[in-house]
């Protein structure tokens, strides 16, 4: 077995060391009740050849989003990325390194952390950023149990343009305590009023930039209403690539933001992994949960870098440790910060101008058809339209011809009355103007 | 004074940089690098994208209206960047990675390759079900697999990775419980006190008391204890097996049935389960559900920290509380079930956006489908036959606390450099000298001075010669009064040891741009 180095001979030399007569006397501590008799039904050792072809046989029965023109978003977004990253993320150093316990052996791993670190708090316009969390949904959970602890308070409210998902997670965990949430119903149109939802019992209140139905709303006014009753404003960003065209959250004041950092470096997977953002204010420091990178000096006085202020984490603080989080997303934290790297400034801001010349032509393409109903007036990269008829039938007959025509509601709602036509529709640099064009005239064909 | 090697065997820092010392601070292959942020300069760039048309903007009084503040490079200078960097790291493609309960085995690159197909790497998560059918199978494989190594009943794919299984474990102990009328009730969870540090810390996120059980003199959870503290209230146990001593715990199937007769549920941490894989099932020793790490047993790469996967079996008490999405057995194939209903009626609810860890999933079955069931046997019979060998070739110089045989971990104490002013922490830094990452230091708990050794089943008997040889000597020189020398290690790094305390009680966590940072003062 080609991963294995031990020859025959390698084994009973050391066994004759160990002064044991087999591997099988090595589990002499496993009662023997416990231990498989009989082989277990599964195939024996293949080589590369057989495995790749079995492998790559199931890829091929997906349709991808490179094969066909793709307008899907929604919380995932597909943006080009530079060969250049792919590449070295894969050089062995960063690939195959464990976590950064020993600094003064992980200088690389470090160093990046940091970088990225700042570049995600200038992206969000906040103080201090953590060394990522597992994905923007898992983060956004994360930053609700923050906002409790920081504020001893037990009421969380969930803005009903928050992503399905991100609001799912967070009412899955926050069942696990005596809290009220409060989520609002989802507001296609926008206009949703949440100050009035706000309380002297408020732990925070959650909202998405650009929604999940694409508007991109001021929560300057909002941001106030928290701190006049002591709530914190917590800001979801599902497309990251939007920070390069939109005002900040950190200018707007929000408290703690999260994020789903897919967008840059790290490409679409089927949901995973992806990459876990999360920022907030000096002061908030202490209840931040997640790895952090800090910079020190050696015994030489020379500037390195550390993990740091870990008595929040549970390596030290066990139960009573700020998260029970101990993987972070390394590899796709190191995708982010080369992608972005890259880019720089005027890079990063010209490619979210290119989405937003590209949304607005799709939305000018849908705009005319008989049965296509604008819901969004603002936004960046992505907006809602409401069609005459459910959307999931459409969205399959377009798949049928060959375009992944956007995410209907029932996939995110399912069985809510109203949702169902709803479509969500997104355009990336990705796509062309021939392709905005044939999804105009399969949207058409199908709605006549 | 110089060593055989022609290098300082003995100086302090001072000395040690003045030898070293060059005018840009490189040292041969290692390069000083700056920070990004340090390296860019307005009018560079590394991308060089289409023009963009000029369009109705949608953004209202919204757009950004000022400079973000991103340094702007080459597409060479941030090759040379990043290249720069990798070369300060350590890993496993260039040396032994002994950190116990770590598991720092190889890493196929045909996993690489096959993950990045475009048919999983550029699929959208929400893409319409019709163009999806090869990755549901891949899951479905997957699971496939992983239930028949463990002997369970269902598995729930979503869990990010073993700390966020752990908690869609006692998730969905929570939810048989509540089922069962039993929620409030039962609030404790019992933990060895030899547990990963994310087990009380899972347990207490998830709204549980927390109550650790001592070990037996022979590394063990004391099992009279735990049962003395078995009752009406308690929730489950989270027991580690192979335990975190590198043992294996003899009164596994007593404790379950004890844990059963006392209404509670036996969670298991899985992250050792690479020591037995293929040889034992834990279904077969009353296991209510575990989490496995794709990255340590299944081997898809740490990655610096990251993206692990841990995916949850479960048994069938437990199966219909799993967390959405679920992947299910159809006729000849797989189906995603996305909402509750039918036979995810009673699923806890959702622990992440979209399925899980689809990348790692590729590489997990790309290395079972490798090793074959034979291969995985295999695997683990010498990942333990390694971590044998360093326990025997190493017992007349160091000290193991626990009487072997050993699972697939070493375990030694500090208690041979007793007297000799060196430290387990001296100790490891020392290792870097030599050219080894350090083995896990001061864990478990339980133990003085722990030191942590899992070689995996990668190593050749003659890489493990060496790295045992390292170590004697290492501890000859202890023994012989080197202790200075430890205390000044690592000399040959790319760092010396850096200022920890520094770091947390002045904390810089990010670049800040000059002025700034003077203004600020």
């Amino acid at each position: 077995m080609r991963y294995l180095p031990h020859t025959a001979a390698d084994r009973a030399a050391m066994l004759e060391t160990i002064g044991a007569a087999d591997i099988e006397a090595l589990f002499c501590d496993v009662p023997a009740a416990a231990r498989l008799g009989a082989a277990l039904p599964l195939p024996d050792h293949q080589g590369e050849m057989a495995v790749e072809r079995a492998i790559a046989a199931l890829a091929a029965r997906n349709r991808h989003s490179g094969m066909l023109p793709s307008f899907l978003g929604a919380g995932a977004y597909r943006h080009h990325v530079p060969a250049t990253v792919d590449h070295l993320i894969q050089r062995s150093e960063f690939l195959t390194s464990y976590t950064p316990y020993q600094p003064e052996i992980a200088q690389g791993t470090l160093q990046y952390l940091f970088e990225f670190q700042t570049q995600v708090a200038l992206l969000t316009g906040m103080e201090v950023a953590n060394a990522s969390m597992y994905d923007g949904s898992t983060a956004c959970a994360e930053a609700v149990e923050m906002a409790r602890r920081l504020t001893g308070r037990n009421r969380v409210v969930l803005s009903g343009n928050l992503h399905p998902h991100y609001r799912a997670v967070v009412e899955t965990l926050l069942r696990l305590h005596d809290t009220v949430v409060e989520a609002l119903p989802p507001a296609p149109a926008g206009g949703e009023a949440l100050a009035p939802a706000l309380d002297q019992g408020t732990a925070c209140v959650v909202v998405q930039y650009p929604d999940v139905f694409g508007h991109v709303c001021d929560f300057t006014a909002l941001a106030a209403a928290a701190q006049a009753c002591g709530a914190l404003l917590i800001v979801a960003v599902t497309e990251v690539v939007a920070l390069g065209a939109l005002r900040a959250p950190g200018a707007m004041g929000a408290d703690i933001v999260v994020g789903e950092g897919q967008g840059l470096g790290v490409g679409l997977n089927y949901g995973g992994p992806y990459l876990g953002l999360f920022a907030t204010r000096t002061k908030f420091l202490r209840q931040m949960p997640g790895r952090i990178a800090g910079e020190t000096v050696d015994a030489e006085g020379r500037r390195g870098y550390v993990l740091t202020l870990s008595t929040r984490e549970q390596h030290i603080r066990r139960e009573k440790a700020t998260s029970n989080i101990c993987t972070n997303s390394g590899l796709c934290c190191l995708a982010f910060t080369i992608h972005l790297a890259l880019l720089g400034e005027g890079g990063f801001c010209g490619l979210a101008a290119l989405n937003h010349a590209r949304a607005v032509h799709l939305a000018e393409r849908l705009a005319g058809i008989a049965g296509v109903t604008p819901l969004t007036a603002r936004f960046f990269n992505e907006f809602a339209v409401a069609l005459d008829r459910p959307a999931g039938p459409v969205v399959e007959a377009l798949a049928a011809r060959g375009i992944l025509g956007g995410v209907p509601g029932s996939r995110l709602w399912p069985g809510l009355e109203g949702l169902d036509k709803v479509l969500l529709l997104c355009a990336t640099e990705t796509n062309t103007e021939d392709e905005i064009d044939a999804l105009g005239v399969a949207l058409e064909e199908i709605l006549a | 004074m110089m060593n055989r090697h022609g290098r300082p065997s003995d100086a302090g820092p001072a000395s040690a940089a003045a030898e070293t010392a060059t005018l840009l601070g490189h040292r041969g292959l290692d390069h000083e690098e700056p920070l990004l942020f340090e390296l860019g300069h307005d009018g560079r760039v590394g991308v060089d994208l289409p023009p963009c048309p000029a369009v109705q903007g949608r953004l209202g009084d919204l757009a950004r209206r000022g400079p973000i503040g991103l340094p702007s490079l080459s597409e060479p200078q941030v090759v040379r960047h990043y290249v720069r960097l990798s070369r300060k790291n350590y890993s496993i493609d260039a040396g032994l990675y002994p950190l116990g309960s770590c598991t720092m085995k190889h890493n196929p690159r045909l996993n690489e390759k096959l993950a990045r197909l475009p048919g999983f790497a550029d699929l959208h998560p929400l893409a319409p079900p019709s163009t999806t059918a090869g990755a549901v199978e891949l899951m479905g494989q997957l699971a496939h697999w992983l239930l028949t190594l463990t002997g369970m009943a269902a598995i729930a794919l979503s869990p990010k990775a073993g700390a966020h299984g752990e908690l869609c474990g006692l998730m969905t102990i929570r939810a048989a419980h509540a089922a069962k009328g039993e929620g409030a009730s039962r609030r404790r969870v019992l933990v060895p006190e030899s547990a990963h540090g994310t087990n009380p810390a899972t347990a207490a996120y998830c709204g549980f008391t927390v109550e650790s059980i001592p070990a037996t003199a022979d590394g063990r959870v004391d099992r009279a204890v735990l049962e003395a503290r078995l009752g009406p209230d308690v929730a489950a146990i989270m027991l580690t097996n192979p335990n975190t001593c590198g043992l294996f715990e003899r009164e596994i199937i007593e404790l379950a049935r004890a844990v059963h007769a006392a209404g509670g549920y036996f969670y298991c941490d899985g992250a050792n389960f690479n020591a037995i894989m293929g040889r034992v099932r834990p279904g077969d020793l009353g296991i209510d559900a575990m989490h496995i790490n794709l990255h340590k047993t299944f081997s898809t790469p740490h990655g610096g920290g990251g993206p692990g996967a841990g995916p949850v079996v479960l048994s069938a008490a437990l199966a219909p509380f799993a967390p959405l999405p679920l992947v299910v057995a159809r006729g000849d194939g797989h189906a995603l079930i996305e909402t509750a209903e039918g036979e995810a009626a009673a699923s806890f609810g959702r622990i992440t956006a979209f399925h899980g860890q689809m990348g790692m999933f590729v590489r997990a079955l790309a290395y079972m489908m490798s090793h074959g069931r034979d291969g995985l046997a295999q695997a683990s019979g010498d990942a333990v036959l390694n971590a044998n060998y360093i326990l025997a070739a190493l017992d007349d110089v160091m000290t193991a606390p626990f009487a072997g045989p050993c699972m697939h971990e070493a375990l030694f104490d500090d208690h041979f450099l007793d007297g000799t002013g060196v430290t387990t922490l001296d100790f490891a830094k020392a290792m870097i000298d030599e050219g080894y990452h350090p083995m896990t230091m001061y864990f478990p708990l339980v133990v003085h001075g722990a030191m942590l050794i899992e070689p995996t089943e990668s190593e050749s008997k003659e890489s493990l010669d060496n790295f045992i040889a390292v170590l004697r000597h290492l501890a000859a020189a202890a023994k012989a009064g080197e202790a200075e020398r430890f205390k000044a290690a690592p000399r040959l790094a790319p760092r010396r040891r850096l200022d920890e305390t520094l770091a947390a009680r002045k904390p810089v966590l990010r670049w800040t741009p000059p002025t700034l940072s003077k203004a600020a003062e």
